[in-house]
């Protein structure tokens, strides 16, 4: 099949810091996220012509977007998934460029969730709501975690997987961030006990926060932020860096059905539809930028995006494979660190999106030699109960 | 300082109230749709399943299996923090619906709760509901 290449990344800005000590607003994480970015792309602030955002920072979502930003957009898309909204992003932009809508796409994420104090795993959930699901659920207390670590229970009791093997996601990725600056100063920040690479042995041992999942199978809780700039073919050829081509996307959600597979994610139905539009298979990729929430995330969508069958992922995964310089065995997962050792402010979407763009220009700290295909899949939303699944499809020239 | 308490559901919440209003009696309320047979939880007022149908409220026995679990070592939240560890679980009841929980009644749900293990409600009692836990069946 003809593969389109209507859209590209051309811009990406990670703002540095994950502790901001409450000096700076998600708003203007976001504005100077977008400057940098456009700054990456050649580009300015005049040139952008529709904006995407999550709308998490409150008043009146797109309308006060484009105001803080001083824009006048012809396309404002407001789709709020938790996560993946940024896979969602650039999927739609993709559309709206394609369909003549608009030629330069900004998208922005800030958030303080660190400064903020924001439990975000052990939270626990809030009572009385005028949600009808969340109003059947409140009273048993799962904290977020809890909610990911039924689906290891469950992907253990189903297929034998075991938590040695969850643990080679946790140390493919720390090895990643050992090798990215901006993460160590990240787990420097936020007072992460003994930086290092990490053994199967230190993931298993460490401390149980949800049965099964131990403290270094979960994602910290960082500030930051970023912005990604997408533009038109036309525009693409005179930008600043080489264009990062979006070459297929998927979108879907999932939610708690009688009988239904708590094993299987949303990302069973995004994946088919954005390797397919790509015309391009799993075994090509050479990064997989997977939502590392937990290690048991990413086990998951590994599995439901095709790079194994379901139930295979925990023997897959094992002996290194998603290692940067394994390019051979299978793709590189998360090669900025992740949310696990890198960055997580709550919504990670966007940096999956940044750091495959970094890779197919050749900007990566942990630098595939000659890498061409990206996946970037965010997972919104809860895994175990109702989430969202974005997949998008890079390439460059 | 009032004793922390279970985040209770609001009894007024248009699709969810007639469930809650049955907690009273200690009935467990599932919806079925009286053309595709679809069963329907949590409640609404349409049938996801088709669009002719009419939801017919049903009563469960209460019991069912443990689909999945996590036992909870670590919460802020102000009532479950002092209660870790516990178990939250998806139980699938008999009929059907499937439904997030504790399961209670334990000596040590670090030991005792397990996937696949039968289970039957038990209703904590609060003012104006009652909220469905579960504990092992009876054997």
């Amino acid at each position: 099949m003809t593969q389109k290449r209507a859209a590209a990344i051309v811009g990406i800005h990670e703002y540095p810091s994950r502790d901001v000590e409450g000096e700076i607003s998600p708003l203007q994480v976001k504005a100077e996220s977008a400057a940098r970015a456009l700054e990456d792309a050649g580009l300015s602030w005049s040139d952008v012509d529709a904006v995407y955002d999550a709308g998490e920072g409150g008043g009146m979502g797109g309308l006060t977007i484009a105001e803080y930003f001083g824009l006048r957009p012809n396309v404002i898309d407001t789709t709020s998934v938790g996560g993946s909204s940024y896979e969602f992003h650039a999927a739609h932009a993709k559309r709206d460029i394609a369909a003549g809508k608009c030629s330069v796409a900004l998208l922005t994420y800030g958030s303080t969730a660190h400064s903020n104090a924001r439990a975000i795993g052990v939270g626990g959930r809030g009572g009385a709501s005028m949600h009808p699901a969340e109003n059947m659920d409140a009273f048993a207390g799962m904290t977020l975690i809890a909610n990911y670590a039924m689906v290891a229970h469950r992907h253990m009791h189903n297929y034998g997987t075991r938590s040695e093997q969850l643990a080679e996601i946790s140390i493919a990725t720390r090895l990643h961030a050992m090798r990215n600056p901006q993460a160590v100063k990240a787990m420097e920040d936020l007072e992460f006990l003994d930086i290092r690479e990490t053994t199967i042995e230190d993931v298993v041992s460490s401390r149980m926060i949800a049965d099964p999942l131990h403290l270094l199978e979960c994602c910290m809780i960082s500030d930051g932020g970023g912005a990604v700039v997408i533009a038109a073919p036309e525009i693409a050829r005179d930008c600043k860096k080489s264009p990062v081509w979006i070459l297929g996307s998927g979108e879907a959600t999932k939610y708690p059905t009688s009988g239904g597979d708590i094993t299987s994610s949303a990302a069973t139905q995004s994946g088919p539809q954005a390797f397919g539009e790509a015309g391009v298979t799993p075994a090509e990729m050479d990064i997989a930028m997977i939502y590392d929430s937990f290690s048991i995330t990413v086990l998951t969508l590994l599995e439901d995006l095709g790079f194994c069958r379901k139930g295979e992922g925990g023997s897959w995964v094992q002996g290194g494979r998603l290692r940067y310089d394994r390019p051979l065995d299978g793709p590189a997962l998360n090669t900025d660190g992740g949310g696990l050792s890198s960055n997580h402010p709550g919504m990670r979407g966007i940096f999956l999106l940044i750091e495959a763009a970094r890779q197919l220009r050749g900007e990566s700290c942990s630098q595939v030699t000659d890498a061409k295909l990206a996946v970037a899949h965010g997972n919104g939303g809860m895994l175990g109960s109702r989430h969202s699944a974005g997949t998008i499809i890079l390439g460059r020239d | 300082m009032n004793e922390p308490v279970r985040p209770l559901p609001r009894a007024d919440e248009f699709d969810t109230r007639e469930f809650w209003e049955g907690t009273k009696q200690h009935e467990f309320r599932y919806q079925q749709c009286n053309q595709c047979d679809e069963v329907v939880f949590y409640p609404r007022r349409h049938c996801p399943g088709c669009t002719a149908g009419e939801l017919i409220w049903k009563v469960s026995t209460g019991k069912g299996t443990v689909y999945t679990y996590s036992v909870v070592r670590q919460s802020y939240h102000p009532f479950f923090r002092n209660r870790v560890p516990y178990a939250v679980a998806w139980i699938d009841l008999e009929e059907g619906p499937r439904i997030l929980s504790n399961v209670v009644g334990v000596d040590d749900p670090l030991n005792d709760v397990s996937i696949g293990m039968a289970v039957q409600v038990e209703w904590e009692e609060h003012e104006n509901l009652n909220i469905p836990l579960f504990k092992p069946l009876a054997s």
